[in-house]
């Protein structure tokens, strides 16, 4: 044994007389993950959010988080003897006048962006592949309010500044808290510390930054971490691939090397971003003045459908018992995200009423097999990204040379009419490629290949498919639709019967109507047969 | 009533004639009497004037009527100054080549001196802003950035952008962008309002204050792109896009490549 050899495995048994740690480490080290880059997209998440940590910490060392007046002597001369709030200069402070102050600042936003990007596309993965099935309805529940308090965090981040583009945000914040009916105005009152905008309000949202938020999330992300370990990863259906097992490779030292480089290179991307694109180009908006506002203001990307459905909303206002209703502001501001939140986070358990489906799932979907959960799910996304659009409204005007009202009254229709079509669409398509499946089982791929028998037939070479790939496409249970009588042995009315009986029953009834997976006979039957 | 008296007394004529006789007298005396100098330029002048009404009539009038007076689809022009065509003719708004929204900012199809011209002839038909100079518009000297960037987020910004890049403004009107149009143009629009903009009278923006916003848009135009790209200075929509294509795209691209099975 080499001297080096004989240190280490002193070291090592040094710890685990102490800890036991050899056996967890060698049950541990040893897990099986299944291999999918679509995996890895919730992986993004994590590391931007390391960097979001990372970058952040050293982006408060300079940060001062006060509302209070200063004159700016700073080296960025368009600016110099303005007045300004102590953040606003601070920030100011951190972009010009410390060392890689500005390149922190700009991985710090990239980072952002990046983790909230990651975060939907790790949903939307999760959404389509029915990952959210019974046993992880917690860490679906867990995974949304991640993106919530995401979006939240965001665009508190942004609002730090205290320039020109986020004091905007910040007022039309205050509008949102006011429009709740009859406390908005105490609460608004009560953010603000008084009228706005006052001068507690971004102390107040530095520390829930940069202390509450940011320990919320490491809790929620460990948990979330933690019951993916627990629970084990799903996996894609393939051969070899059950309900009871995990088919992968072992954390150490496969995953140990993927996810340690995938890190370095997610940081990479982010600080190459951070180098080459201004982002938030703060001295450009200048400082915040109630008095002042620039064209095209615009929210970050998570924000920006919610901005798109403030702007496309009629102007609808209730004057009642000496309070105003907002409609304008309450719906788009509160009433729509409250919904679309909501009915996310409940999904898992809307499906699994109407299936009826309690089993446990570890293998997930391929997305053509639900045209249902699919079809939903394209037109939600559909009806985010209308509202997105309008969001953008102005730039895409003048970008496009098109007309800032033409715009708004596309996406007020759009919103009613696009997400219907999207979802008939998606189906049909799910259908199709149902359909598709099938043939290429039970007919094989067709080779173009045209092959003469002696007797003058011509005859296309159909290659049939391996039994794994047939496995592949014909794996799925499809299960039949919920039997529902409107009446039990006795001929009283069962108490499934009602209203959401029968709507349970109709909704059961179109997630059954899909295109029938070959069955095993079928595909034997036409083994090695030509068509 | 008094007037109505006064025109009705049978010396009114009479007087009136009088009194014109001796104006026009005097006047022609004291004209006759200039020196030759400044009566070539007044008869330069009046050829400029000459000039500017033959373009006129050739290239405007179908529009604006042969007197300026304006039309239906046309302003009338009487009034509006030197300063507006300058403006308006200068930057290749006017003649418009499409009825569109508004005029847009293109090659412009008269030359400086018929420019002149045509601020001559529109100048003549009534008072209204002159012509700036550009040799007196000391902006590089006289002008304060800070300043100025404080004004144009105060008046400008919420058309123009925060930094200059123009935006939208109702049924596909639109402020345009201000970078790269010369200072004597910003000068003369804030004076006299072009299309959708409100007219910024000196009592509102002293002159001093013009030149200032003058020279906080030239420095936002020469500012180099500090801290890179400047992705057209339009705010977070091209910053969500950019992260949603290259930057998200290249992750999971990675991603893609990292669960490539070794061959």
């Amino acid at each position: 044994m080499k001297k080096s050899e004989q240190v280490a495995g002193n070291v090592a048994s040094y710890i685990d007389d102490r800890t036991g740690a050899a056996g967890w480490a060698k049950k541990n080290l040893t897990k099986v993950f299944p291999d999918h880059w679509s995996f890895m997209l919730g992986e993004i998440a994590l590391y931007s959010f390391v960097i979001l940590l990372l970058s952040g910490t050293f982006l408060t060392f300079w940060f001062d988080p006060s509302q209070q007046e200063v004159v700016y002597n700073g080296t960025y001369a368009p600016l110099s003897h303005v007045t300004m709030s102590a953040s606003y200069a601070s920030t100011l402070h951190i972009s010009f006048d410390v060392r890689g102050g500005l390149l922190m600042r700009q991985i710090h936003h990239w980072a952002a962006l990046i983790f909230m990007a990651a975060i939907v596309v790790h949903l939307l993965r999760v959404f389509f592949t029915g990952a959210f099935r019974k046993p992880r309805e917690a860490n679906w529940l867990i995974g949304i309010g991640l993106l919530t308090l995401g979006i939240v965090e965001g665009f508190l981040g942004y609002s730090l500044p205290d320039d020109l583009l986020s004091g905007t945000g910040i007022r039309i914040a205050e509008a949102i808290i006011q429009a709740i009916p009859v406390v908005g105005s105490y609460l608004a009152f009560f953010a603000f510390g008084g009228a706005f905008p006052g001068h507690v309000f971004i102390p107040r949202i530095y520390i829930v930054h940069v202390l509450l938020l940011p320990g919320i999330f490491l809790a929620l992300i460990t948990v979330h971490l933690m019951l993916v370990w627990y629970q084990k990863h799903t996996q894609y259906p393939g051969p070899g691939r059950k309900e009871t097992n995990v088919v992968g490779y072992p954390l150490m030292p496969v995953y140990m090397a993927k996810a340690g480089g995938f890190f370095f290179i997610v940081f990479g991307v982010t600080a190459f971003l951070g180098a080459v694109a201004s982002i938030n180009p703060i001295w450009l908006y200048g400082p915040y003045t109630p008095g002042q506002i620039s064209a095209g203001s615009q929210p970050d990307w998570y924000m920006g459908w919610l901005d798109g459905l403030v702007r496309m909303a009629p102007p609808l206002e209730t004057h009642a018992f000496g309070h105003t209703i907002s409609w304008n502001i309450l719906i788009p501001g509160l009433i729509i995200p409250g919904i679309l939140f909501t009915g996310m986070a409940l999904y898992p358990f809307i499906e699994s009423w109407i299936s009826g489906d309690k089993n446990e799932h570890h293998l997930l979907d391929r997305p053509r097999n639900v045209p249902n959960r699919t079809a939903l799910g394209a037109m939600s996304l559909s009806f985010m990204l209308i509202s997105l659009i309008n969001g953008g409204n102005d730039v895409i005007a003048t970008h496009f040379h098109l007309t800032i009202n033409g715009i708004m009254w596309f996406t007020r229709f759009g919103l009613f009419i696009v997400p219907p079509i999207v979802f008939i669409i998606t189906k049909r398509i799910c259908l199709s490629l149902q359909r598709a499946d099938r043939e290429i089982v039970l007919h094989g791929r067709e080779t173009g290949r045209l092959v003469m028998t002696p007797a003058g037939e011509f005859l296309e070479v159909h290659e049939e498919l391996t039994p794994e790939q047939k496995w592949t496409l014909t794996q799925h249970a499809q299960p039949a639709a919920l039997a529902l009588p409107s009446e039990d042995a006795h001929g009283t009315r069962s108490k499934s019967a009602g209203i959401k009986g029968k709507l349970r029953a109709r909704m059961s009834e179109a997630n059954a109507s899909q295109v029938a997976a070959p069955t095993a006979e079928q595909a034997k039957e036409l083994e090695g047969g030509h068509h | 009533m008094r007037v109505n008296r006064f025109r009705r007394n049978k010396f009114a004529g009479p007087v009136l004639v009088v009194a014109a006789l001796l104006t026009i007298g005097s006047a022609f005396s004291i004209a006759s009497a200039l020196p030759s100098a400044q009566k070539t330029e007044v008869s330069a002048q009046s050829t400029l004037v000459d000039e500017g009404k033959q373009i006129f009539l050739k290239g405007c009038s179908s529009c604006h009527g042969l007197n300026a007076e304006g039309g239906a689809i046309a302003p009338s022009l009487i009034g509006v100054g030197a300063a507006a065509v300058d403006f308006q003719v200068g930057t290749g708004r006017m003649p418009m080549a499409d009825m569109s929204q508004q005029a847009m900012r293109k090659k412009p199809i008269y030359d400086a001196k018929q420019t002149a011209a045509l601020a001559a002839y529109v100048a003549s038909l009534a008072p209204g802003p002159a012509t700036v100079d550009p040799t007196s518009l000391t902006w590089e000297r006289d002008g304060n950035v800070a300043q100025g960037g404080e004004l144009f987020r105060t008046n400008c910004a919420m058309c123009h952008n925060f930094a200059a890049q123009g935006g939208a403004l109702t049924n596909g009107k639109y402020a345009p962008t201000l970078m790269g149009v010369e200072p004597q143009h910003i000068y003369e629009a804030m004076i006299t309002g072009p299309q959708s903009m409100p007219k910024f009278s000196d009592k509102t923006i002293t002159p001093a204050e013009k030149l200032s916003i003058i020279k906080w848009i030239k420095s936002a135009q020469s500012e180099p792109a500090i801290g890179g790209a400047s992705l057209g200075r339009v705010g977070p929509v091209t910053e969500g896009l950019l992260i949603w294509t290259f930057g998200l795209g290249l992750l999971i691209a990675v991603a893609v490549w990292l669960a490539t099975k070794a061959r």
